[in-house]
């Protein structure tokens, strides 16, 4: 993986020292708390219900050893023993003091880690396919472009202050593992006609109030002309993109008004005045990149057949392990998601597991993926039944993976100011419902994704079964969706009609999974089922 | 002429030049469009900055308007003006803060006219925030990607 050379290291330490002093003029009343605001937001520090939450990134979602044991030891040092991992591949902690934040950063930035950009309006950080550098079926490892832009976008001057929040996703392959289509640039690396490799430009995706799904404006930027073509997308979404309303500020909107022709034309022209400024990166700085993402010394001739005699261990690997691009290896993902815990939350002592396990086993790499769980990308076969018990022992061998027990969730009004109602209860009481009755283990791939308010952080437009959590008249309603993919056949869920409760909704849920279970055909996911047979026959059974 | 709040000099508190300041008011770029023999002009965060590249030989002195320090339009007129190869004066004017300094210049500001002053040793902190800088921008930095491949 990526590694820091004395320049990366001179720019975070530099954030730090920048951070601190501006922490130390606002706790001597030089800066007021509007002006605070957008600078500890680029640092990733939010005001939330309780305390102050801070998003540390993890670029790419890919993080080794020493980076995990870090995170452990700041959620015991800092927090109160864990750590959240997010839908965009980073971690947050939940109880964090003003004060002691420059510290916190000084420690990450020790292990070449840092929360620049993670919040406010600003591009970033920039996520990528989990699988990346691992999975058989991509074309190259995306990760290099990934980085490319990350030093790109880090401090970018004209871009720091955009109308509105940008997140950029990278993928190579054309399974969408990132769901690239539902961020403000979705950039796909592909092969042309002609063998080169370029980049494909989806522009104006997002969830959120006004969910839409991004439009391809270019479909082959050269290599390396990646940053240029970037930067004019950007600066027309700066001048341009509004600013007279919060709601209407994003990317999406602007490509929306105009026109992706149009916007695609605008960027045109400002990306041919750009070319010829001479702000693109030598394609030698990619291949410096590229050469720290290149293969760990996988063994040659590693046996390729897994022992599944003990069953519980042949569900975990159906379930929860992803072919892999070298024979006798295989990725496993570590589910966060045990029945009725918290999505995506890890103690201290799991993400030391975990890091110890990446370090012995696993090339030292593990990633971060979008449902909020952990990948171990690189597992011999040979160990693949060692890391397993070692990994069910703590509670970490959870066989549940893109099952309803998988579950996205936003932290809700147990912890976010902006929410309108607790998301993780229900989540919780989902995941209890269906491993109690059974029916989780007959379902299949069934995506269920939950967010407490509108501005969709738990991504339930893109569920196979989203719930939408509302304030209705000053109490907590949810809203069921069904339809919604965030893979490759990217669409949006549908409304069925009336929201419903709390219990109501976990009711709900299953009802629809019933539906499912009686009209499915040979071979059907939830998501095949409902395309065929249409909203009507749920509806009829959730409100008949 | 639209004449707006004369500054003068004086009120601008860094710049990072040797020439004299023009030592009248800039007008707006309505107005100088309209007419104008001006040599300085004023660009809101709604103006087109690239409606004055025809005559920006003329110009000697452009100020950019930051009525909020969040709108961020002005980063962008800044260094389409430097790109297009205006060399006088860029001055960032209004709600000009601190930890704003250090980007604004590598944007191709040179002067700032903050509308309240700022604190002297946190401005001069602020300048020098970057031991390095990741993108070529319109200042004369080395990009980190050009000293690797230099």
């Amino acid at each position: 993986m990526y590694q820091y050379d004395k320049y990366d290291q001179a720019m975070v330490d530099a954030r730090v020292a920048e951070y601190r002093d501006q922490v130390r003029r606002r706790l001597e009343g030089k800066l007021t708390e509007d002006q605070f605001k957008p600078l500890r937001l680029q640092n990733g520090l939010y005001l939330q219900l309780h305390a102050y939450m801070l998003r540390v990134a993890v670029p790419y979602g890919t993080l080794n050893a020493r980076q995990m044991h870090k995170l452990a030891d700041i959620a015991d040092k800092y927090d109160r023993g864990y750590g959240h991992f997010t839908t965009r591949q980073n971690i947050q902690y939940n109880w964090i003091k003003l004060e002691e934040t420059p510290d916190l950063l000084a420690e990450l930035a020790s292990v070449e880690m840092h929360a620049i950009q993670t919040s406010g309006n600003c591009i970033r950080n920039i996520s990528s396919d989990h699988y990346a550098g691992a999975a058989a079926d991509e074309l190259v490892d995306p990760r290099p472009y990934a980085e490319l832009l990350r030093q790109w976008s880090s401090f970018h001057p004209e871009f720091l202050h955009l109308p509105r929040k940008f997140k950029i996703a990278v993928i190579a392959s054309e399974t969408d593992r990132a769901a690239m289509r539902l961020h403000d640039i979705g950039i796909r690396i592909v092969r042309n006609d002609a063998g080169e490799v370029g980049a494909a430009f989806y522009v104006g995706g997002g969830m959120g109030r006004t969910p839409m799904i991004a439009p391809c404006i270019r479909e082959f930027v050269p290599l390396d002309q990646l940053v240029t073509y970037s930067e004019a997308c950007l600066r027309v979404y700066n001048r341009h993109g509004r600013r007279d309303n919060k709601y209407k500020a994003r990317i999406k909107i602007l490509v929306h008004e105009l026109g992706a022709e149009e916007y695609a034309r605008q960027v045109e022209e400002e990306f041919a005045h750009l070319l010829t400024q001479g702000i693109e990166p030598p394609l030698a700085e990619l291949e410096r990149i590229g050469a720290y993402f290149a293969d760990p010394p996988f063994e040659t001739g590693a046996s390729d057949t897994l022992d599944l005699s003990d069953p519980d261990f042949a569900l975990w690997v159906e379930r929860n392990c992803h072919a892999h691009k070298q024979p006798g290896y295989i990725s496993a993902t570590i589910s966060l998601k045990p029945v009725g815990g918290i999505p995506g939350d890890a103690s201290a002592e799991q993400m030391h597991l975990m890091a110890q396990i990446a370090e012995l086993y696993s090339f030292d790499e593990m990633r971060v993926t979008h449902a909020q769980n952990i990948v171990l990308p690189h597992i011999r076969k040979a160990d693949l039944y060692a890391v397993w018990q070692q990994l069910d022992e703590a509670g970490l061998g959870t066989a549940n993976l893109d099952g309803i027990g998988d579950i996205i969730a936003c932290p809700g009004l147990d912890y976010c100011s902006l929410a309108n109602a607790r998301s993780i209860p229900v989540a919780q009481k989902i995941s209890e419902r269906f491993a109690a009755n059974g029916k989780g283990d007959t379902l299949g791939e069934l995506k269920l994704k939950i967010s407490g308010c509108i501005n969709a952080c738990g991504h339930h437009h893109a569920g196979h079964i989203g719930i939408l959590g509302v304030d209705r008249k000053g109490t907590e309603n949810y809203q069921l969706l069904l339809g919604g993919s965030e893979a490759a056949d990217t669409s949006l869920g549908k409304i069925t009609g009336p929201g419903f409760d709390e219990d109501g909704i976990v009711n709900a849920v299953e009802t629809a999974a019933d539906v499912y279970l009686r009209e499915r055909q040979e071979g059907e996911r939830f998501l095949d089922t409902y395309r065929r047979i249409g909203m009507e026959p749920f509806k009829e059974a959730l409100y008949g | 002429m639209a004449d707006l709040a004369t500054p003068g000099p004086d009120a601008v508190q860094f710049r990072f030049r040797d020439d004299e300041p023009v030592d009248h008011a800039a007008v707006t770029v309505d107005a100088f469009l309209d007419q104008s023999n001006a040599s300085a002009v004023r660009i809101e965060p709604g103006d087109d900055a690239r409606a004055i590249l025809p005559h920006i030989e003329q110009l000697r002195l452009v100020e950019v308007n930051f009525p909020g320090f969040m709108d961020g339009r002005g980063y962008s007129s800044a260094r389409i003006l430097r790109e297009a190869g205006y060399t006088g004066e860029l001055r960032a004017v209004g709600d000009v803060l601190i930890d704003q300094l250090a980007i604004m210049r590598r944007c191709g500001f040179d002067s700032f006219q903050p509308d309240r002053a700022l604190d002297e040793g946190d401005a001069q902190r602020a300048f020098t925030t970057w031991p390095e800088v990741y993108q070529a921008a319109a200042d004369d930095r080395a990009p980190i990607w050009a000293k690797r491949h230099g």
